[in-house]
């Protein structure tokens, strides 16, 4: 006798798909499809009645068109007879120096304010406080202001360097100039040989690197420490200098100089550029310190008694011991600040730093009309930016994370 | 042996039979002096630390100090700041002309709101903190938040004006919700239930709650006066954006982490998509979408107000941020938690509702805390597509010829104004998190 019966079989009943927990998530998830479905197309269709109403088409030539406006910025050829795509690309470029500078420093900041926020020296702890609070709690499009206005207002003038007893003087040995129009400082040239120079320098790089590692495998085979820094600071130094001299100092430095209305020669760092670097770096060197604050805490104070127990010296033991496990929870936050950061830099508009914000999204789209395409090209590349630095840092993340079970 | 001893005992021929008195410490070990030597100078690069912080104040304060305390607060422009700091201080001094924001505070603080009308912000600026005491403390009577669950509508018709119905209609629409799950539930079963409280209210807000409103205003116009979004402006502003966007951007964010923790295959991904696509492309961006492409999405002919666009857009942006930091609480939460819930037969909702989001939600406190901050600091951003907020009115103060070339002043006054707001914020936060705490260390 059969006291399982069988499943009653053909049986299906359309009540079954709200009833029935096999059944019920397909019917949720058709309805929610269906649904978001009807949304998107919805927006597409009035889309696509409201783009006709104006009479514009769905186009990506204005690319190819010719610009006709100029950018003061510019790491690549660039004049406004350039097309609209090229323009992008200079704004693209532009993004991108920002947010790099503004990461280094930012990390610089945040860094040795996390550390020194937790300094016994309490007057020193107090300051890195104030700095972190009053950083963080105040609308970062206003420091980029503040900062801005700064650069401008609170700087001389060209004109106040000019005559025997000026108002103004350059700094470092009359090499770098701040003015209202920007910071100059000096240009390298590059001579005839220089390609060697750098070859050198170059190649002692990688002597650096070959030297570290043999020097910690032979840590690892035999218990020698080798005097890493030393080496690697000799490797840095002598080669290079001793070949500037060898090959006739091929680099020259071309040093701003006062002429007409404003200095010539040297590297113009703009104001916009310089208000832009700085306030986002202390921006986001504030959530930094924190994270790096955090993340020196998170490692629990038996770690450190321990190694000082067997006999590491406190230095060996922050390099050691105490980071290592730290930075496991420093990373993944610091690469979404750095993330941050990036998108941050879109308040470039603000200051009038040319930004792909500022050319594609900005005068190329006032220009060509085209605001869907050219909207949907920033966000585009925005959304890689993200994408990419984010599927890097998973990457970085499940390469290091504690490996349990 | 006992030689020995006795010669000893003669030698210390002293014994002391009562105890000393406690000795003070060494002076270096006691009081200020302690404290100095420990945590201001207790090694040299310590000391070099302290001497350098110390000049850096010492230089901020001298700078600072006595162009703040100095500054003048009663003029009508800044060249009459000029002449009453000239016949004061005498010619050149440098002193901070207050007087900038004495003169315009009202716009600081209402934009182009009717001065008349003043009365309405501030009541409703009052309400609001009445409306969410019962949220944050929880020492108050619970019947408060009733009150809570009115407040938008009340807010709305006391900041915007106009006609008393439009709200209630809105209002009602959550009501014939509530009343479509009441009813509908014991015929058509749970899930049956919850889409038609979801599907009611949206048939209803979409096709009656309109021709309700209007005909309730033509038979009873009860009204106030109505003010247009346009007029609104500085710190009223930020926070009727920030706040809006805050009770907006919480329920939604919830639902959007549920998705994505979800095993639905097709709702977890639509979650995932949302979420990265608003994440990954920075606020202003969307900002500019909303400002200059949202018509082209909408049906032909509609015209949305500029401010409810960029509401919109503050609170899916938000959302996208908080439906990350619930996530982290969720998947915190040890497995445990769920098969717990799971074991008690309770359905998904009442697992969510009783176990796992309170405990989720308490370990975000954090988080969600830290994306309201940035919400509220990033309204500022509005002033680039045209909406007055303070740095936008200070733009505009700059502009006029009163007060061209008055900056520090306004500066200031918006960074402490921002600062008060997001600091207070952040120190609710951490009171939270002690409170809630129920692990017993």
């Amino acid at each position: 006798m059969a006291t399982i019966s069988d499943p009653p079989s053909d049986s299906f009943r359309l009540s079954q798909l709200i009833y029935d927990t096999r059944y019920r998530s397909m019917t949720i998830q058709v309805v929610a499809f269906i649904l978001i479905m009807s949304g998107l197309v919805w927006l597409a269709n009035n889309t696509v009645q409201n783009l006709s109403a104006l009479g514009k088409d769905f186009d990506f030539g204005f690319l190819f068109n010719r610009a006709g406006y100029d950018i003061n910025q510019r790491l690549i050829e660039y004049s406004n007879d350039s097309t609209h795509g090229r323009a992008a690309i200079v704004g693209i470029l532009n993004t991108l120096l920002v947010a790099f500078l503004g990461c280094i420093m930012a990390t610089i900041l945040g860094v040795f304010a996390g550390v020194l926020r937790l300094s016994k020296n309490w007057i020193v702890a107090r300051l890195m406080s104030v700095y972190v609070e009053g950083f963080r709690n105040i609308p970062l499009l206003l420091w980029i202001i503040v900062i801005f206005a700064v650069m401008t207002e609170s700087t001389p003038q060209p004109r106040d360097f000019r005559g025997p007893d000026a108002e103004a003087s350059m700094i470092l040995f009359d090499s770098v100039a701040v003015t209202n129009r920007g910071i100059f400082i000096p240009a390298p040239v590059w001579g005839p040989n220089s390609g060697i120079l750098i070859a050198v320098f170059l190649l002692s790089l990688v002597a650096i690197w070959a030297f570290r590692r043999y020097a910690r495998k032979r840590q690892e085979a035999t218990g020698d420490i080798l005097p890493v820094f030393w080496v690697s600071m000799a490797l840095f130094f002598v080669p290079a200098v001793l070949f500037y001299f060898i090959l006739g100092r091929p680099v020259s430095l071309n040093y701003p100089e006062l002429g007409g209305f404003n200095f010539t020669g040297g590297i113009q760092l703009r104001n916009s550029l310089i208000a832009l670097w700085f306030a986002l770096s202390l921006y986001t060197g504030a959530f930094i310190a924190e994270i790096v604050r955090a993340g020196i805490l998170s490692v629990s104070r038996g770690q450190t008694e321990a190694s000082y127990a067997l006999g590491l010296r406190p230095n060996r033991t922050m390099n050691l011991v105490i980071l290592p496990q730290a930075l496991r929870v420093i990373i993944p936050p610091l690469i979404s600040q750095y993330l941050n950061l990036t998108k941050n830099s879109s308040l470039a508009i603000a200051v009038g730093y040319m930004d792909v914000r500022s050319t594609l999204g900005g005068i190329t789209i006032n220009q060509t009309g085209r605001e869907l395409e050219g909207m949907l090209l920033l966000g585009l590349f925005y959304l890689a930016t993200s994408l990419i630095i984010s599927g890097l840092m998973n990457i970085y993340n499940n390469s290091v994370k504690l490996k349990e079970r | 042996m006992s030689d020995t001893h006795a010669e000893s005992a003669l030698a210390t021929a002293f014994v002391r039979r009562e105890m000393l008195p406690e000795k003070d410490p060494p002076v270096a070990e006691k009081g200020v002096i302690k404290w100095l030597r420990e945590n201001l100078f207790s090694s040299v690069a310590n000391t070099i630390l302290t001497l350098v912080s110390i000049y850096v104040i010492y230089w901020l304060l001298s700078h600072v100090l006595g162009w703040m305390v100095n500054g003048i607060w009663d003029a009508g422009s800044l060249s009459e700041c000029r002449e009453i700091r000239d016949a004061r201080y005498g010619e050149g001094v440098e002193v901070a002309c207050w007087a900038v924001l004495t003169d315009r505070w009202d716009q600081l603080m209402f934009g182009f709101y009717p001065s008349e009308l003043y009365w309405r912000p501030v009541l409703a600026l009052v309400l609001f903190l009445g409306a969410i005491a019962p949220v944050l403390y929880d020492g108050l009577p619970r019947k408060l938040l009733a009150f809570t669950a009115m407040s938008p509508f009340v807010l709305y018709w006391l900041l915007w004006g106009g006609t008393i119905w439009g709200p209630l209609a809105v209002a009602v629409g959550f009501v014939v919700g509530w009343v479509a799950f009441r009813f509908l539930t014991p015929i058509i079963g749970n899930l049956g239930g919850t889409i038609a409280a979801i599907v009611v209210p949206i048939l209803y807000w979409f096709f009656a709650a309109g021709p309700l409103a209007g005909a309730l205003g033509a038979i009873a116009p009860i009204g106030i006066e109505f003010v247009p979004s346009d007029d609104f402006g500085g710190f009223m502003l930020a926070f009727v954006i920030g706040i809006a966007g805050i009770i907006l951007s919480l329920p939604l964010g919830i639902v959007l982490a549920l998705g994505r923790q979800s095993d639905l295959f097709i709702i977890n991904k639509f979650s995932v998509i949302f979420i990265e696509v608003i994440r990954g492309v920075p606020l202003i961006v969307w900002l500019f979408t909303a400002s200059l492409l949202l018509n082209y999405f909408l049906p032909p002919g509609s015209n949305f107000d500029l401010m409810l666009r960029v509401i919109i857009m503050v609170t899916l942006f938000a959302s996208a941020y908080i439906a990350e930091v619930v996530r982290g609480g969720l998947a915190a939460l040890p497995r445990g938690q769920y098969e717990g819930a799971d074991s008690l037969g309770l359905d998904y909702w009442q697992s969510m509702r009783l176990i796992i989001l309170p405990q989720a939600l308490k370990i975000s406190i954090p988080g969600i805390v830290s994306t309201f901050i940035g919400l509220f600091k990033d309204t500022t951003l509005v002033v680039f597509i045209g909406l007055l907020d303070p740095i936008g009115f200070s733009n505009a103060i700059r502009a006029s010829t009163d007060w061209n070339g008055v900056y520090w002043e306004l500066f200031i006054f918006i960074g402490l104004c921002f600062f008060i707001a997001c600091y207070s914020m952040s120190r609710y936060s951490q009171y939270l998190e002690r409170k809630l705490r129920t692990d017993h260390r």
